[in-house]
C-alpha cells in the first residue's frame, strides 16, 4: 500500500516535472509557431537566475518564483524585439535563428559562470510513508505545475486578455481590424512563455547540478511532448505528460532508469505514427 | 596602430613563419617538455583542476631541487574540457608537434583509450595517474591511481561488517562503471553476501527519485555507489534530501575522489565509507609538507584531492625514473622504472610493479565526517592483483590491451 503510494508520487512527479519542463514552449509554439530551440537555454538561465539570487542571500522560493521567471521573461522580451519578431510565420528561419540564440546562451553563461556544475540544495525535507522516505521537492513540483495549468487555464479561459490573445493567433488581420496590435500580442505572449521556461529551469535548479549545456537535456523532450500533445494547449499538455511520465515511471521502475527513457521516445514515435495530429488532434477538439 | 599595408604584412608573415620553422632543440635545448592532457573545464573539472594544480606543484618542486639531469622541466599542457572528441586532437598535437618527452594525462578511461595508442605509436611515454577499472597492459604506459581489487578488498568487507549482506550496487554507465560493479559483486559474494540490484546511469542522469523508491522496496541492508562526475553527485543529495541517510548505510569507490564530500553538506555526507590511497587526513610529514607546499603556492587553497595526487606521485615517479635511468630516452626510462623504484608521496609509498606497470600503495579505510575523509584503518602496499591476474609485461613484452578481467 505505502509502495503503491511511493510509485504514484514519483508517476506525477515525472508527469509535473514533464508538464513543467513544456509549458514555455507549449505557449510559444502552440500559440505562434515559433520554433524556439533556444527553450533549453531559457531554463538554464532560469536555474543561473535562482543560484545567483540565493548565493546572493535571497530566499529561495523568492528566487525560484519571481525573481527568475522575470529575469528569463526580460531576456525574452529583448530577444522577441531584436530578433523573433521579423520572423513570425517563418517556421524554418525561427528554427535556424533561436538554435544559432541557444548556441549564443550557452558560450555566454560559460563565459560569466564557467564551464563547471553548481547547485543549490534542495529546500524541503524528506518525510516518511509507512516504510518509505519520500523527498519533500516531488510534492513542491507536483503541486506547481497544477497551480501553474490552473492558472493557465483560467488565464487563456477566463480573462480578456486571454480572449484576445486566442483571437490573435487564431486571426491575427481580424485582431488587427477590431483594433488590436498583433505585434504588441505576440510579444506579451513570447514573454509569457519565456518565464514560464525560466520558471521551470528555477524549479528544477535544486534538484540538479546545473552547467551551461544543461538545457540540451530539456529541449528534446520537452519538444516531442508539446507536439504530441497537439494543437490545443492545455489538454495537449496534460494529455502528453501524463501519457509518457506514466510509460516513463512504469519502465523505470519494471527495468532501469535508462529503459524508462528509451520507453518514452518509442512511445512517442508509437503515439505520432497513430495520431499525427497529436494528441488533442483526434480528442477533446476545440478544447483550451 | 600602424597602417597595414602589403609590405609590413608580409614581414609580419615572414618574421612568424620564421619562428614556426625553427627546430624544436633552437628553441627549447634546456629544457625537457612534460605535455599534460587534463579536464580543466566541464563536467569532471573537479577532478581535473587540482590533477593540473598538482602537476605545476610537482614540476616547480623537481625544477626547485635543480630540474632532472640539469635540464628544467617545462610544461606543455592542454584543458580538454571533459569532450573525449578533443583527447585524440591534443593527444596528436603532443606528439606531433610539441614533440614532448612524456605525457601525463586522461581522466576518464574513455580519455586513456583515446590517447594510448597515439603515445604508443609515437614512442612517447604515458604516464596515467587515475584510479581505474584495472586490466591496462601496455609497456609504454604507468599507471598510479589504485585498482578495484586494492580499494574494493579493504572497504566492501568493512562496509558489510558494519551493515549487513544484501548489497545495492548503483554504477556509473560506462567501461569503469560496469567493471567496477562486477568487482563490487564478487567481492560481496567472496564474503558471503549478495548482491540484490545493480542499476547503471548514464553520466549525464541527475534524477534518482525512482531509483530512490525502488531502492527501498528491494530494501537492501548496504548500498555501494561508484558514481561519477557533477550530474551523479545529486544522489547523494537527493538521498539525503528523501532522508534515506540514516536509514541505509552508503559506501561509494568514488565520492571523494574529486572532493564531493566537501562539496556535500555534513548532513547529506556524513557516515559515508570510502576506500583511497588519499585523504587530506593522513598525518604523516610528507603529507604535511605537501599540503603546506599546496597552500603556499595556491593562496591557502584546500582542493588536493585522491587523483591530485595520484598525479603527483606519477610525476615523481617519472622524476626518479629518469634520474636513475640518467637519459630522457623512453626505453631508458622504461626500464630504470622497471627495476621496481619506489618514492615517498603525500599518499604514502608508491612502488612501480614491473610486471604491470601499475602501482604497489597503502589505501586507507575512511568515513566522511564533517567533511572530512577521517582515516579508520591503513591497509599498507596493496599489490594490483586484479591486473596482476592478466598482465605479466616481463613475459610479454610486447602486449598491447586492456584486458577484461575474469571475475
Amino acid at each position: 500500500m505505502d509502495l503503491l503510494f511511493v510509485i504514484l508520487v514519483e508517476v506525477l512527479y515525472a508527469i509535473a516535472s514533464l508538464a513543467l519542463v513544456s509549458a514555455g514552449l507549449a505557449v510559444v509554439f502552440g500559440m505562434m509557431k515559433v520554433i524556439n530551440l533556444a527553450h533549453g537555454e531559457f531554463m538554464m538561465m532560469g536555474g543561473y537566475a535562482t543560484i545567483v539570487s540565493v548565493n546572493l542571500g535571497v530566499n529561495v522560493f523568492v528566487a525560484m518564483l519571481i525573481i527568475a521567471p522575470l529575469v528569463v521573461g526580460l531576456i525574452g522580451l529583448v530577444v522577441e524585439r531584436l530578433i523573433i519578431r521579423h520572423l513570425y510565420g517563418r517556421l524554418v528561419d525561427t528554427m535556424l535563428a533561436t538554435w544559432g540564440l541557444s548556441l549564443f546562451f550557452i558560450g555566454v553563461a560559460t563565459m560569466i559562470f564557467g564551464n563547471t556544475t553548481t547547485s543549490i540544495t534542495t529546500p524541503i525535507t524528506g518525510f516518511a510513508v509507512g516504510d518509505y522516505q519520500i523527498n519533500g521537492y516531488n510534492f513542491f513540483i507536483i503541486f506547481v505545475s497544477i497551480i501553474l495549468l490552473i492558472g493557465m487555464y483560467a488565464l487563456l479561459k477566463a480573462t480578456r486578455l486571454g480572449l484576445i490573445a486566442r483571437g490573435t493567433m487564431q486571426q491575427s488581420d481580424i485582431a488587427a481590424a477590431l483594433g488590436y496590435s498583433p505585434d504588441r500580442i505576440y510579444m506579451a505572449t513570447f514573454f509569457c512563455g519565456s518565464a514560464l521556461s525560466g520558471f521551470a529551469g528555477a524549479i528544477l535548479a535544486p534538484l540538479v547540478g546545473l552547467v551551461p549545456t544543461s538545457g540540451g537535456a530539456y529541449i528534446a523532450k520537452a519538444f516531442i511532448t508539446v507536439i504530441a500533445g497537439g494543437p490545443s494547449l492545455i489538454a495537449g499538455l496534460i494529455s502528453s505528460s501524463s501519457l509518457f511520465g506514466l510509460v516513463n515511471q512504469i519502465f523505470t521502475f519494471s527495468i532501469s532508469p535508462v529503459f524508462g527513457e528509451v520507453a518514452l521516445l518509442v512511445a512517442a514515435v508509437i503515439l505520432l505514427r497513430l495520431l499525427p495530429q497529436g494528441v488533442t488532434g483526434k480528442f477533446f477538439k476545440g478544447k483550451m | 596602430m600602424t597602417n597595414i599595408n602589403r609590405r609590413n604584412f608580409m614581414a609580419a608573415g615572414a618574421a612568424l613563419g620564421g619562428a614556426m620553422m625553427l627546430p624544436n632543440w633552437a628553441v627549447s635545448a634546456d629544457t625537457i617538455k612534460l605535455g599534460s592532457i587534463l579536464d580543466q573545464s566541464g563536467p569532471f573539472d573537479a577532478y581535473g583542476k587540482p590533477m593540473d594544480m598538482a602537476l605545476r606543484l610537482a614540476v616547480s618542486k623537481i625544477n626547485a631541487d635543480g630540474g632532472l639531469l640539469g635540464k628544467k622541466v617545462e610544461v606543455v599542457s592542454y584543458d580538454t574540457q571533459s569532450d573525449m572528441a578533443l583527447y585524440t586532437q591534443y593527444g596528436q598535437q603532443l606528439t606531433r608537434q610539441d614533440k614532448v618527452d612524456v605525457v601525463h594525462g586522461g581522466i576518464l578511461s574513455a580519455s586513456r583509450e583515446a590517447i594510448r595508442q597515439t603515445m604508443r605509436k609515437s614512442k612517447t611515454l604515458y604516464f596515467y595517474n587515475v584510479l581505474y577499472e584495472g586490466g591496462v597492459c601496455d609497456r609504454n604506459i604507468f599507471i598510479n591511481g589504485v585498482t578495484p581489487a586494492q580499494q574494493v578488498e579493504a572497504l566492501i568487507p568493512y562496509a558489510m561488517g558494519k551493515s549487513g549482506k544484501k548489497v545495492y550496487v548503483l554504477a556509473a554507465d560506462y567501461n569503469y562503471g560496469q567493471i567496477m560493479a562486477k568487482w563490487i559483486q564478487k567481492i560481496v559474494a567472496d564474503n558471503g553476501g549478495e548482491t540484490v540490484e545493480v542499476d547503471f546511469f548514464p553520466l549525464d542522469v541527475s534524477d534518482f527519485g525512482s531509483t530512490i523508491a525502488k531502492i527501498q522496496t528491494v530494501g537492501p541492508d548496504l548500498i555501494v555507489a561508484p558514481l561519477v562526475g557533477g550530474a551523479h553527485l545529486s544522489f547523494f543529495r537527493q538521498w539525503a534530501a528523501a532522508g534515506m541517510k540514516d536509514k541505509i548505510p552508503l559506501a561509494s569507490p568514488t565520492l571523494g575522489v574529486g572532493n564531493e564530500h566537501k562539496v556535500l553538506t555534513p548532513e547529506e555526507g556524513n557516515g559515508i565509507m570510502v576506500a583511497y590511497n588519499y585523504s587530506q587526513e593522513i598525518a604523516s610529514s610528507e603529507n604535511d609538507s605537501f599540503k603546506k607546499a599546496w597552500a603556499d603556492a595556491y593562496n591557502g587553497d584546500q582542493s588536493m584531492h585522491e587523483i591530485a595526487v595520484s598525479n603527483y606521485h606519477g610525476i615523481l615517479t617519472w622524476a626518479e625514473g629518469v634520474r636513475k635511468a640518467g637519459s630522457f630516452q623512453r626505453d631508458d626510462v622504461v626500464k630504470a622504472l622497471e627495476t621496481g623504484i619506489s618514492i615517498m608521496g603525500p599518499g604514502g609509498k608508491v612502488t612501480v610493479d614491473p610486471k604491470t606497470h601499475h602501482a604497489v600503495l597503502d589505501v586507507h579505510l575512511m568515513e566522511i565526517q564533517d567533511q572530512k575523509m577521517k582515516v579508520i584503518k591503513t591497509l599498507p602496499q596493496l599489490q594490483p592483483i586484479d591486473t596482476q591476474a592478466v598482465c605479466d609485461l616481463e613475459a610479454n613484452p610486447k602486449d598491447n590491451k586492456q584486458y577484461e578481467i575474469k571475475i
